[in-house]
This record gives structure tokens, C-alpha cells and sequence, in this order.
């Protein structure tokens, strides 16, 4: 539907009374959307809501609950679905995971949910509002399984920039760094990627950005593809773990947030952007390595060493999570077992939070940074019950996705 | 013999009226006895604990308060098991209370939602309605008697 405005219904109940309507609106204008509020007759909003089965006495969420019904059954069109409710009302938040989940079985419309207080602002809705356009808009884009010709990721990330050349679908050239200038950062880690791969700057014939530095960095190196990390990193990880096809879920536990989507033939269908604190993030587990003397590379070799059991930790909160931390050491526990309590505690929170909102299917996909902290791998693994799949390069992912979806301008280039 | 939840799922009367007619009600009178008779000190009087409040995450996302996700850790299995299900709406404390409003609105609709017979009733008010509605409790349960596979071959 290339660039035409992307309609997102709005399911909602107490945006307007928070004063955060407006902020929705503006998130959505950023990215070329227009939120509306799906019409229905009186008759059609009480056959709906009867027939869905759960029976609020909010009349709000009534509303909401007969509009997702007539987007699944057809009788609205939209390209995608923005449901809101206020941070800690039950009823809302049994609501919310319930038409999330009934969207996303009964119809092919992407879906993202939101709870928002009073100080919600359209920036934190934008990466949100970016994907949901994204799938709507460029599905023949994310439907891309090859990289063609030779190409660039780069991924600005807030704790690491990563660039990635890709040529004829294999990767050639890799380059990372710890971001620090995000400029300077992405022109290094291209340099390293340039370098490795044996090629120049004007050699490429396409380049994608993502990551939390990719307008500045797209326009600083004129890329072709500006894409936000959620669709990206969905496409990069279904790329290398070789599972185009059929169903997964892709679970990135980043430096400041976590991203936890689940896919369907490469494209995400829903998908929770968050954390609540950096202590359930690779914030805490850095944090750990440095109270633990080691470095963070060293950090998952020896959490597999250790049985975190009988340490008790949680890291709900960093501040907290550095206490239990200092007090198991203080205690006498063993580096390795504080190590593997670290990376339980992590997973957990994840699992916790952000894990139950998405329905898990197989394979369970882990990728960024914190995918190659095996003790983390380990815990999310015992916590899911399965066996949790590392592609290789899986630190690159954002890059990797960028590049691949970025040959789609190949030819046109 | 069919699996039927009851819901309140304390309810002696619902329990006793499922297992009167051949069925094997799933409720949690039995096993919230058996919770407050087991000696222990964890969370005395239900012995519940945190963790149960995690089991609860299976049925109700993690910003569904902790009382409702307790509850559900109770009740969700048991609605995973079930056959058949008979709700009843608005009932007085006496006939099985299960305390949260919103755990019944996300009861009834997991309920719902499987593709089970539910049979739905308002708590009666009065005699002529109490007959009534052991009249179609019993209906309801016989009906699953001869639709049963079992009892068919």
C-alpha cells in the first residue's frame, strides 16, 4: 500500500481522560498514520459485545470490546490496531491481553497494546505507532527471504552500534562498538565492516538503518531504509535462525529495553516493547560483571557454572537487584552461583513481564547482545520449557535485518 | 461422565448437584480444604503463595493484580480440564463466593470462549426460581449424559 496513510483503529478506554489522546494522535501523525475510532450502531455494538463473552461493566471497554469484533469480522477496515488502557486498572488489563490475543488468532491485522499513565508522550508511543505502520505498509518488503546485491545494516543501539555487509545472502563484513557518539560510533563500526568485508563506501548498493540512532545515522549516511528495530529485528532473526516459515518468537533483551514478538512467516503479529526496569534489562547483567570483577563476555561461562538457586535475587529494580547482588557476595555465595542467580532473575522479570503478553510459539528465537550471555540463554530456556535457538551473528540482528530488507532497493537504486 | 466446572467454584450445592447426575464437578471446595487443613506456615490460612500468584500469569497478563492471578492459578487449570460448565451470575455469598468481580468476568469468558456446553443461570431469589433452577441444572447434566460418548457406545 506503499506510502498511503495507514489507518490504525483505536481501542481504547481513558486516553481523553488521562490527556493523552493527543499524544496517540501525534505519534501516529510522526509516522504517516491516522488513528481513528472504529463507528458502530448502537444494535451492532450490543450483539458484539454479547457475543464476545466477557462481561465488563466498564462501558468504555464494552465499546472497545464490540469495535475489535467487527475489525475481525470485516466490518470495519483498518491496517492495524492500537489498543490503550490506564496503567493498573484490572478490568482494562484483562481486556487488553484478551483482544490482543483474539485479534491476533482471528485476523491478520497487527496489533500493538499500550498501558498509559498521565505522563506517557508521544515519544514513547513512536516506535510502537513506526512498526504497526510498518507491517501495514511494507508488507512486500518484510516479505523479502533473500539479500541481493550488497548491502549495509547499521544499528544504533544504546549500548552498541553493529553494521553488517551482506552480499548475495551471506554476511561478509561485521563491525561493533559501544556506543558512545552516535555518529562517531556508526562511522567506526562501518569502517570495521567496510574493512572486513574488502570493499568501499561507494561499493554499496543499498543501506538500511535501525536501532534508537537511525534517523540521525540514516540521514548522516543517506540510507535507502530508515526502520524501526521491532520489524527488523523480527525479519534478521528468522533469517538466521532459518525459520522464514510458520510461526515463532522472537525474544531481544536489550541495554535499555526488551522486545519480545511473535511471528508469523516473518512478520510480526504482536509484539510488547519494554521493561520496567533497567534491573530486568543487559543493563543489570553489565552492572553484575562489573561487581563480579569480570567482563561481560565472561559473564555467561560462568553463570553455566553455577547453580543460582540459593541466592536470592531480584533485580525488579536495579537499585534492589545491586543490593542482593552485594549481599550474596557478602554472604559468601560463589561468583558462579551469583552469576547464574543474575541471569535467572533477568529472564525472569522478562518472563514476567513481558513474555505473558505474547503468545509463545516454537521456535523461541533469543538474538541482540545478551543472547550470547549463555547462563541468560539457559534461564529463559528452564523458564519456557523449551529449547531456546541462538542463530549465529545473533549480536547483529538489528544489522543483519536492515541489510537484508535493504536489497529491496537494490534494484531500484 | 463428563468433567463439569462449576463456578462459584466453592459452591457445595453446584458440586453436589454435578456429582448426583453421574458427572465429576471440578471445583475447588476439596482443594481449598485441603489447602487450609495442611499444616503449614508459608501463608497461613490458605497456604498460598507468591508463587501461585506467577502460576496465574497463564490466564491474566502480568498487570492483572496479584489476588486475581492467585485465583486463577486455582481455577485456570480446572477450566482447561473441563467438559461442560455451569456459571452461575450474581450468587449470594452463602451458595460460594469467589471474592473479585473481575476473576468472575475473566472466568466466564475463558469459559466461554472453549467450545464446551455452558449452561448459564441466575442465582435464585425464591423458591419457585430455586426449582427452576435445579430443574435445569439437572436437564443440562443429563443432556451431557446421553451426548457422551461413553454413555452412547
Amino acid at each position: 500500500m506503499s506510502n498511503d496513510t495507514v489507518r490504525i483503529a483505536q481501542l481504547s478506554c481513558g486516553p481523553e481522560y488521562s490527556g493523552v489522546q493527543k499524544e496517540i494522535y501525534t505519534a501516529a501523525e510522526a509516522v504517516g498514520a491516522e488513528v481513528f475510532f472504529p463507528d458502530l450502531s448502537l444494535a451492532d455494538i450490543r450483539r458484539n459485545f454479547r457475543d464476545f463473552g466477557l462481561d465488563v461493566r466498564s462501558g468504555d471497554l464494552k465499546l472497545a470490546i464490540a469495535r475489535a469484533v467487527a475489525l475481525v469480522e470485516g466490518s470495519v477496515e483498518a491496517d492495524g490496531v492500537f489498543i490503550a488502557s490506564c496503567f493498573r486498572c484490572a478490568e482494562a488489563a484483562i481486556v487488553r491481553n484478551e483482544l490482543r490475543r483474539y485479534i491476533h488468532e482471528h485476523s491478520k491485522l497487527p496489533v500493538v497494546s499500550y498501558s498509559f499513565t498521565e505522563r506517557t508522550t508521544s515519544g514513547t508511543l513512536l516506535t510502537r505507532m513506526e512498526a504497526l505502520t510498518t507491517i501495514a505498509r511494507r508488507r512486500a518488503l518484510l516479505a523479502r527471504e533473500r539479500q541481493t546485491g550488497l548491502t549495509m545494516g547499521v544499528d544504533s543501539g544504546s549500548s552498541t552500534t553493529k553494521a553488517v555487509i551482506m552480499q548475495d545472502n551471506g554476511i561478509i563484513g561485521t563491525g561493533w562498538k559501544p556506543t558512545t557518539e552516535v555518529i562517531a560510533s556508526a562511522d567506526e563500526v562501518i569502517r570495521l565492516a567496510l574493512e572486513e568485508a574488502g570493499i568501499k563506501r561507494d561499493d554499496l548498493e543499498a543501506v538500511g538503518t535501525t536501532g534508537y540512532g537511525r534517523f540521525l545515522i540514516g540521514e548522516h549516511i543517506n540510507a535507502d531504509l530508515v526502520q524501526e528495530e521491532l520489524t527488523v529485528n523480527s525479519k534478521g532473526a528468522v533469517f538466521l535462525a532459518d525459520c522464514q516459515h510458520g510461526p515463532s518468537t522472537v525474544i531481544d533483551i536489550g541495554g535499555m529495553d526488551n522486545k519480545a514478538i511473535s511471528v508469523l512467516d516473518g512478520i510480526p503479529g504482536t509484539f510488547t516493547m519494554g521493561g520496567i526496569c533497567a534491573g530486568a534489562s543487559g543493563r543489570f547483567l553489565e552492572m553484575t560483571a562489573k561487581r563480579l570483577g569480570i567482563d561481560i563476555t565472561e559473564l555467561g561461562p560462568l553463570a553455566m557454572k553455577g547453580m543460582g538457586d540459593d541466592v536470592p535475587m531480584n533485580s525488579y529494580c536495579i537499585v534492589f537487584g545491586t543490593q542482593s547482588l552485594v549481599n550474596a557476595l557478602a554472604e559468601g555465595h560463589s561468583k558462579e552461583d551469583v552469576a547464574a542467580a543474575a541471569c535467572h532473575s533477568v529472564a525472569e522479570q522478562v518472563f514476567e513481564q513481558q513474555l505473558q503478553e505474547i503468545d509463545i510459539k516454537e521456535p523461541v528465537v533469543m538474538v541482540g547482545g545478551t543472547s550470547l550471555i549463555q547462563g541468560l540463554v539457559r534461564a529463559m530456556g528452564n523458564l519456557l520449557q523449551t529449547e531456546i535457538v541462538v542463530p549465529h551473528h545473533s549480536q547483529y540482528i538489528g544489522s543483519v535485518g536492515a541489510a537484508l530488507l535493504s536489497s529491496g532497493f537494490v534494484e531500484k537504486n | 461422565m463428563a468433567r463439569v466446572f462449576i463456578y462459584p467454584a466453592t459452591s457445595l450445592i453446584l458440586s453436589d448437584l454435578v456429582a448426583r447426575f453421574g458427572h465429576k464437578p471440578l471445583g475447588t471446595a476439596l482443594s481449598v480444604r485441603e489447602r487450609i487443613q495442611t499444616a503449614g506456615l508459608d501463608s497461613p490460612p490458605l497456604q498460598m503463595t507468591p508463587d501461585d500468584a506467577k502460576k496465574g500469569l497463564k490466564w491474566a497478563a502480568v498487570e492483572v493484580p496479584s489476588g486475581v492471578r492467585g485465583r486463577m492459578s486455582l481455577f485456570g487449570p480446572l477450566i482447561d480440564q473441563a467438559e461442560a460448565a455451569v456459571l452461575v451470575s450474581n450468587p449470594d455469598f452463602a451458595f460460594g463466593c469467589m471474592g473479585c468481580a473481575r476473576t468472575d468476568e475473566l472466568v466466564e469468558y475463558l469459559v466461554r470462549r472453549k467450545d464446551i456446553p455452558v449452561l448459564e443461570l441466575n442465582y435464585p431469589l425464591d423458591e419457585e426460581e430455586g426449582i427452576l433452577f435445579v430443574r435445569k441444572v439437572r436437564d443440562f447434566l443429563r443432556g451431557l449424559e446421553s451426548a457422551s460418548p461413553e454413555k452412547a457406545s
